[in-house]
């Protein structure tokens, strides 16, 4: 008796060593992780460690600017507004192959899925490192209802969107674990889910515009445009289809031995695809954009300074891009689309940071000296961004995401 | 006998039962919709009829700070490190923070460079506060006396109400690393109710601060505009800046001059966000609709061509 259950506990362990160290010894798996990039990565890590546990343990005057006007810097600037229109994959990916049926993606779907899932986990994570009282995130769930509030709609839907992909991603991790029972019951909500994603999405992406919608006597009038919702919401879908790109890029470059053939041998016919849908994205919300400054009337403002700076994010950072995945759409060429994804990516970025962070407060006297983040700012979004990239290829290492587990094809 | 234990049994059971069904679809519902019932945001709230507020005579102010040292007292905040008969405070600009619900600035006069124009801020404690329509847990509590409040008891720290400020009042307590908390002035909230007036407008030497309700302060304010228009420029600074204010203002020189926001609409700024949050409905009830239907038209056509082609190969074969 005792001997069954101490084989089956070491069954077990082996299994469970197996998965995590992919099938290798300790020795060799240790040996293998001394890489430049795991190395550089230790150093950052070691660098903003430390310095997350300082904000925790002194609080945010110790690491941040820490202002009374601007309450918000770069972790949020970055890692929320930043981070979440590049997490539409999971919602762009999962309508494309589930309900519109481009069914030729599948390949990339689990992938941007599985980026999508921990863009927002990790943008739950900045927000909880720059919130006074992180301890109290569940608080809108529970003690009190701000249902006037956009926030208040931004902390419920990406909660449960969180939860969506979370089970949208749970195939994947119930391959891995081969857990049979459970993950029929997975497959079989997986339209449900998709939906849902749609709406969850549709609604937080653009609601991260209308946040600033309260702060218009603080807004740079050019970037501040009713339209604010609208264009979040559709830059946010270009974004999801370059950053697929940008991540698969990655993928089949660094982590070959993590995909199968199906993958890479697909991967620049469906880059191309890609980045036509990017492209077409790209021109409308150009194209709202130009609409936002008519209907403002705004026109005389782009020959000020910030409007330079406007005009430069809207021509060199929208339409340039857009242009250059028209070019590589027309040449057939993956490589051209690709730097033009990795581009429209930075475009996406600058315009978050030019929302949250340029364009806000822009009228008080030394601005753009009081946006500088300290040192330590930006220490500790190098770290979790590096743990976000850590974890994210534990888990492409591990689990069917750029391949096909064998057993479980006939599924699909 | 039978008929009232039956009722007994029906009506309270099932009304429990219903009532904690409904209450959770309510919470589940207004939190995934984002609808509001709030009293403050509904449509045709003119605000609450006998709200107080002060009237700051900024012609009258003569920069002495008694205002501070009583509002330092009255609350309870910490000690400044610089004494508040210290004139030197007035070389830079300042603000409220999470030590101070009020400060007072110097500007220039451009009318008469000898005798400087001294700014009073604080919290202004708007009709429909952008703090207020900003905090996701409902912290803060716009009162029938008129005071914004604050409850740190709810407060996780996002830091939004700052952000929707349009005065840049709301100052957190960064330091604190286990309670940090906004910070801002409660019209002395506790003496209001209690009969009293702000501990500001008491300490006033000059009487700059009037302490009444708002109604009336409209009209003390525009009595005095209209009696000395030479003394007064026509503006009523919180009548309706961002849907007006319990705090309002009256000045000599221009407002934009004494750093106060002029660009601010004259609604309430929750109007800006309301027709975003009206499209939310819409959202939830059409997009199933559309994409179930895509989905379900999408997987017809599958269907039908397999049909086609499957009788094609039956053709073939015969």
């Amino acid at each position: 008796m005792s001997n069954g259950s101490l084989t089956k506990t070491e069954n077990f362990r082996s299994w469970f060593m197996n998965k995590l160290l992919m099938g290798m010894s300790w020795s060799e798996y240790s040996r293998r992780l001394i890489t430049p990039f795991n190395i550089a990565a230790a150093i950052i890590l070691s660098i903003g460690i430390p310095v997350i546990a300082i904000r925790f343990i002194n609080g945010l005057a110790s690491v941040t600017h820490a202002s009374n006007e601007y309450p918000w810097g770069i972790l949020l600037g970055w890692g929320l507004f930043g981070g979440v229109p590049l997490s539409a994959t999971g919602f762009v990916m999962g309508t494309a192959y589930y309900i519109f049926g481009f069914k030729g993606y599948k390949p990339l779907v689990r992938l941007g899925i599985l980026t999508g899932f921990m863009g927002y986990l990790f943008a739950v994570i900045y927000l909880m490192t720059d919130l006074g009282r992180p301890w109290r995130i569940y608080y809108p769930m529970i003690i009190g209802f701000g249902t006037a509030s956009v926030l208040f709609l931004v902390a419920w839907h990406v909660a449960t969107y969180l939860t969506v992909q979370f089970i949208e991603f749970s195939e994947a991790i119930l391959e891995w674990l081969k857990s049979r029972r459970v993950y029929k019951w997975a497959t079989m909500v997986v339209i449900g889910m998709t939906i849902a994603g749609i709406i969850l999405s549709t609604l937080h992406q653009s609601a991260l515009g209308a946040l600033f919608l309260l702060a218009p006597g603080k807004m740079h009038p050019l970037w501040y445009s009713s339209y604010l919702p609208h264009l979040f919401l559709s830059s946010s879908i270009y974004a999801a289809l370059a950053m697929v790109i940008v991540v698969s890029t990655l993928i089949a470059k660094f982590m070959r031995s993590a995909a199968d053939n199906n993958f890479l041998g697909n991967i620049d016919r469906l880059t191309i695809g890609l980045g036509k849908g990017a492209c077409i994205g790209m021109f409308v919300y150009f194209a709202l954009k130009i609409v936002g400054i008519a209907h403002d009337n705004n026109w005389h403002l782009l020959a000020t300074p910030y409007g330079k700076w406007f005009t430069m994010e809207i021509l060199g950072f929208v339409l340039m891009p857009a242009m250059i995945l028209t070019y590589g759409v027309k040449k057939s060429s993956a490589g051209i689309v690709r730097f033009g994804a990795f581009y429209a990516v930075s475009g996406v970025i600058l315009n978050r940071i030019n929302v949250s962070i340029i364009a806000f407060n822009w009228n008080l006297p030394d601005h753009l000296h009081h946006i500088i983040p300290p040192w330590q700012e930006v220490a500790i979004v190098a770290a979790i961004a590096t743990i976000h990239i850590l974890i994210f290829r534990w888990i492409v290492n591990r689990m069917p995401v750029v391949r096909e587990h064998p057993e479980y094809r006939e599924f699909h | 006998m039978n008929k009232s234990k039956d009722n007994k049994k029906d009506s309270p059971a099932i009304s429990r039962r219903n009532f904690l069904i409904s209450s959770a679809a309510a919470i589940g519902g207004t939190a995934l919709l984002g609808s509001y019932k709030d009293a403050s945001a509904s449509k045709e709230f003119a605000g609450w009829p006998d709200r107080f507020g002060c009237l700051t005579d900024l012609t009258a102010c003569v920069g002495c700070r008694s205002c501070e040292k009583a509002c330092n007292e009255a609350n309870n905040l910490p000690k400044p490190g610089v004494q508040f008969d210290e004139g030197s405070v007035f070389k830079e600009k300042r603000r409220p923070t999470a030590q101070a619900y009020t400060v007072v600035n110097q500007y220039k006069n451009p009318k008469d460079v000898s005798k400087p124009i001294y700014r009073k801020i604080q919290c202004n404690h708007c009709n429909e506060p952008a703090c207020a329509s900003a905090c996701p847990i409902h912290a803060y509590t716009k009162t029938p006396e008129g005071a914004v409040l604050y409850d740190p008891e709810k407060c996780f720290g996002c830091r939004y109400c700052m952000i929707a400020c349009p005065f840049y009042v709301p100052a957190y307590d960064y330091e604190s690393a286990f309670e940090p908390k906004i910070v801002k002035c409660v019209m002395c909230h506790d003496r209001i109710k209690t009969g009293g007036i702000p501990a500001c407008a008491e300490a006033c030497p000059v009487g700059a601060v009037t302490f009444g309700k708002r109604n009336d302060l409209l009209k003390v304010a525009r009595k005095k505009i209209m009696e000395n228009p030479d003394r007064y420029i026509d503006h009523i600074y919180g009548e309706h800046e961002a849907g007006g204010t319990s705090w309002m203002y009256i000045s000599g020189v221009p407002f934009e001059q004494l750093d106060f926001p002029v660009n601010l609409p004259k609604k309430p700024l929750i109007e800006e966000t309301k027709g975003f949050l009206s499209a939310v409905p819409v959202v939830f009830t059409v997009w199933p609709a559309m994409f179930g239907m895509v989905y379900a038209a999408l997987r017809h056509r599958e269907e039908i061509e397999k049909n086609s082609r499957h009788k094609k190969e039956e053709d073939r074969h015969e």
